[in-house]
């Protein structure tokens, strides 16, 4: 038999290679020269399709579907515009870790270079905003790359890869090749296990410490649910106080006693000050953001600092530390548990007392208290409203970005891991509401929920499109204040309240919006009202749109302001001007 | 306590494969790294691997970054910091071109002598000589031809290895 009546087409290859791969979901968009993967995948019925508006939706749709799964996301998008259109969604997912393969098409090898219809130097523009990129140039190396790109991938730091497809590379012929287990990558091997030495002398200075902390990041969350149990049941042995980053949320239960909210910029006021007073800082899985640290020249001046995290790249980054740890966390606190019930280690009770005490008088100051007016809707109540009615059923939350961000982020409990979509390194409007399709897709009988700002939504307010066809049941919760609230915040801080362009004027109609694509509009005014309106948005089995028009002038608190330390919050709206903000704080973003 | 920078000298072993240079180059450039000088040729054709010899300065601290941020790039097999790891030695060639004649053209080549460099062209009005020699040496050289009628000059950058037996 010639080789050309047994192989099959490198579009075959590919689909083939993807179910192989567990790939049950693609999110794309088609185009000229990814037509033979889309006719593949027409002929056979394993490899689901969702067809979003907009490539950058593909891909926010993949990380919410590989955030809410433990899975790898998949995208799949045409040459030129359909690849320069992802970039946005990839580099997302590089800032905060989100396994992505990407396929993108590419004009057929021959034509390569010569400025052909749809051609981008795709490979190239992907470089820096990948983990890692390929571009495919001959069939027989496909399926191969295929199974290496899903390895790069999920494994040590996950994130996006990029594989470029020329069109006579998806038209040849040639045999599959099947993914080899275990791989063994010829350059690529993450360091997941730590070293014992380091756990030993780690459980030393934790068992040691008087005024611990432990931090804890995105890492929890991505090395697996298993990650969050055992943080947990860490943390309970040790008795000590943990906070969580953004990324962080639900890798330890925001209700237990232990938990002191997130720190950093818009962390709590007994996160930051136990960050900036502690002795021992436990740094699992996070990465001393300029979000988290403030200053850095007075960032927790007086602490011994472990830090464990599955990329080296990560340490020593912005913060000096006293213990690196290399591995990954699920390993890691294995083996720290596994050393502390073999060493029983007596921790210092009486200065442990101590140092709650002082926590319990900076909880006491109960930072996230805002003021109630008569007839307006303040966005926090709204959400503490919403979180009232979401708590006991199967919810998945995802947000845009912005202040209804952070008012999310404080203000909703997560008690469990992959609960929370947010972009959080790149802070990428627009992000919310496609990453909830992904989750709904994964989760289709759970209730999702993007938590919007007027603002962002409008940034993929195509995609309400995708939900109507999918019949998807995401409801958008949008805090509508009408202004691009975080930066009408900094202008009101930092630039004399003079707020250019952050107004939004000629807003749609929320309500008909949603209707003229065929989901369902709420509005609410009213405090008294709000709480039906959320009742009827969670019983609809449609997509649904909710307008909740909150106080215009309502600020996010409290708040490091930039430049600033920890213990230099601002409370609330009459804690500001104590000290102008420092020429080197404006500089800042 | 202001850190102060100091140069290294890196090796990288890389898979000889498109793009592995620009995605080299490219997150010195994105992360504001300097490259001072860097070369790069195969050097293994059955593992088709690359050495890449990369000269930059930096903090401690950005030096680490630099080498973590390296190692993390999926085709690269191994890096090593020639500067913290023990001696090592440096070589690079130049080929400079002078023009003249006379007094200057015999003093051009008494000090090319000295310096050991080749005459590799020659006509009755120029020389090309090869020069080869750590950076300072080809400097030198490089700054007495400036008066003898320096024309051109062509620097490979640098090269390096570990002393004795071991392999990077």
């Amino acid at each position: 038999m010639k080789p050309e009546e047994s192989a099959t087409t490198g579009a075959d290859l590919l689909v083939k290679a993807l179910i192989d791969e567990e790939v049950e979901v693609v999110f794309g968009y088609p185009g000229g020269a990814v037509l033979p993967i889309y006719d593949s995948i027409f002929k056979q019925n394993r490899l689901r399709h969702i067809l979003v508006r907009h490539e950058q939706a593909a891909v926010h749709a993949a990380e919410g579907y590989a955030r809410s799964t433990g899975k790898v996301g998949v995208v799949l998008v045409t040459s030129g515009p359909g690849a320069t259109n992802a970039v946005t969604g990839l580099t997302d997912a590089l800032m905060d870790s989100i396994p992505i393969v990407c396929l993108t098409g590419q004009v057929p090898t021959h034509l390569i270079g010569n400025d052909a219809f749809q051609e981008a130097d795709t490979t190239g523009i992907t470089r820096p905003c990948t983990k890692h990129n390929y571009l495919v140039k001959a069939v027989g190396d496909l399926a191969r790359t295929v199974h290496e790109a899903f390895y790069v991938a999920r494994s040590g730091r996950p994130g996006p890869i990029v594989i470029d497809l020329p069109k006579d590379v998806l038209m040849n012929k040639h045999d599959y090749e099947a993914p080899k287990k275990p791989v063994q990558h010829k350059s690529y091997r993450p360091q997941t296990k730590p070293d014992p030495k380091k756990i030993e002398q780690a459980v030393e200075m934790i068992a040691r410490a008087k005024r611990p902390i432990f931090y804890a990041g995105g890492g929890i969350i991505n090395s697996g649910p298993k990650a969050s149990k055992l943080l947990t049941q860490f943390v309970h042995m040790t008795g000590y106080p943990i906070t969580n980053t953004l990324m962080g949320l639900g890798a330890f239960p925001a209700s237990d006693k232990q938990f002191l909210g997130m720190l950093g910029m818009h962390g709590t006021y007994e996160a930051n000050l136990a960050m900036h007073g502690c002795d021992v800082m436990i740094n699992i899985g996070a990465r001393f953001d300029d979000r988290i640290t403030g200053n850095l020249s007075k960032f927790s001046p007086g602490s011994k600092k472990i830090h464990v995290d599955i990329d080296p790249s990560s340490i020593n980054k912005n913060v000096r530390v006293d213990l690196p740890i290399v591995g990954d966390a699920t390993l890691v606190l294995e083996e720290m548990i596994k050393v502390w019930k073999a060493k029983q280690p007596k921790t210092d009770q009486k200065a442990l007392k101590a140092w709650w005490a002082e926590i319990e008088t900076w909880r006491a100051r109960n930072c996230l208290a805002y003021k109630s007016e008569k007839g307006t809707i303040k966005p926090q109540y709204a959400l503490e409203r919403l979180y009232h009615h979401i708590k006991d059923k199967d919810h998945y939350i995802t947000t845009e970005v912005g202040q209804h961000q952070m008012w999310a982020a404080q203000f909703l409990k997560f008690e469990q891991p992959n609960r929370w979509m947010t972009s959080g390194g790149l802070g990428t409007m627009g992000y919310g509401f496609p990453a909830a399709m992904g989750v709904q897709i994964a989760h289709p009988d759970a209730l999702v929920i993007d938590v919007a700002g007027e603002a962002s939504i409008l940034m993929n307010i195509q995609e309400l499109s995708t939900v109507a066809q999918y019949r998807l049941p995401v409801k958008i919760f949008i805090l509508n204040n009408q202004y691009m609230g975080m930066v009408r915040q900094w202008q009101e801080l930092l630039h004399g309240s003079r707020y250019s362009e952050s107004y939004m004027e000629s807003l749609p109609d929320f309500v008909k919006l949603a209707e003229a694509f065929g989901a369902k509009g709420l509005r609410c005014h009213e405090p008294e009202k709000l709480d039906d309106t959320i009742k009827e948005m969670i019983a609809l089995k449609h997509p649904v749109v909710v307008d909740v028009i909150v106080d215009q002038k309502e600020n996010c608190f409290p708040m490091i302001p930039s430049g600033a330390a920890h213990n230099d919050m601002l409370l609330g709206p009459d804690d500001k001007a104590q000290k102008p903000v420092s020429e080197e704080g404006m500089v800042l973003v | 306590m202001q850190e102060l920078a100091s140069s290294h000298t890196i090796s990288v072993l890389v898979d000889n494969e498109p793009g592995i240079l620009a995605r080299v180059v490219g997150l010195f450039s994105g992360r504001g790294y300097n490259i001072e000088s860097l070369t790069v040729a195969q050097t293994d054709a059955k593992a088709n691997l690359s050495r890449i010899t990369i000269v930059t300065s930096g903090t401690p601290m950005v030096i680490e970054q630099i080498k973590a941020q390296l190692d993390r790039l999926v085709p690269v097999h191994r890096v090593r910091d020639l500067t913290v790891e023990g001696p090592h030695i440096e070589r690079e060639l130049a080929l400079v071109k002078v023009k003249g004649t006379g007094d200057k053209r015999v003093e051009a080549l008494r000090l090319a002598d000295v310096f050991r460099a080749k005459v590799i062209d020659a006509k009755t009005d120029s020389f090309v000589f090869e020069v080869t020699g750590n950076s300072d040496k080809v400097q030198t050289f490089v700054g007495l031809m400036e008066t003898l009628g320096l024309v051109e000059i062509g620097r490979t950058g640098i090269v390096a290895m570990s002393r004795g037996a071991e392999q990077l």
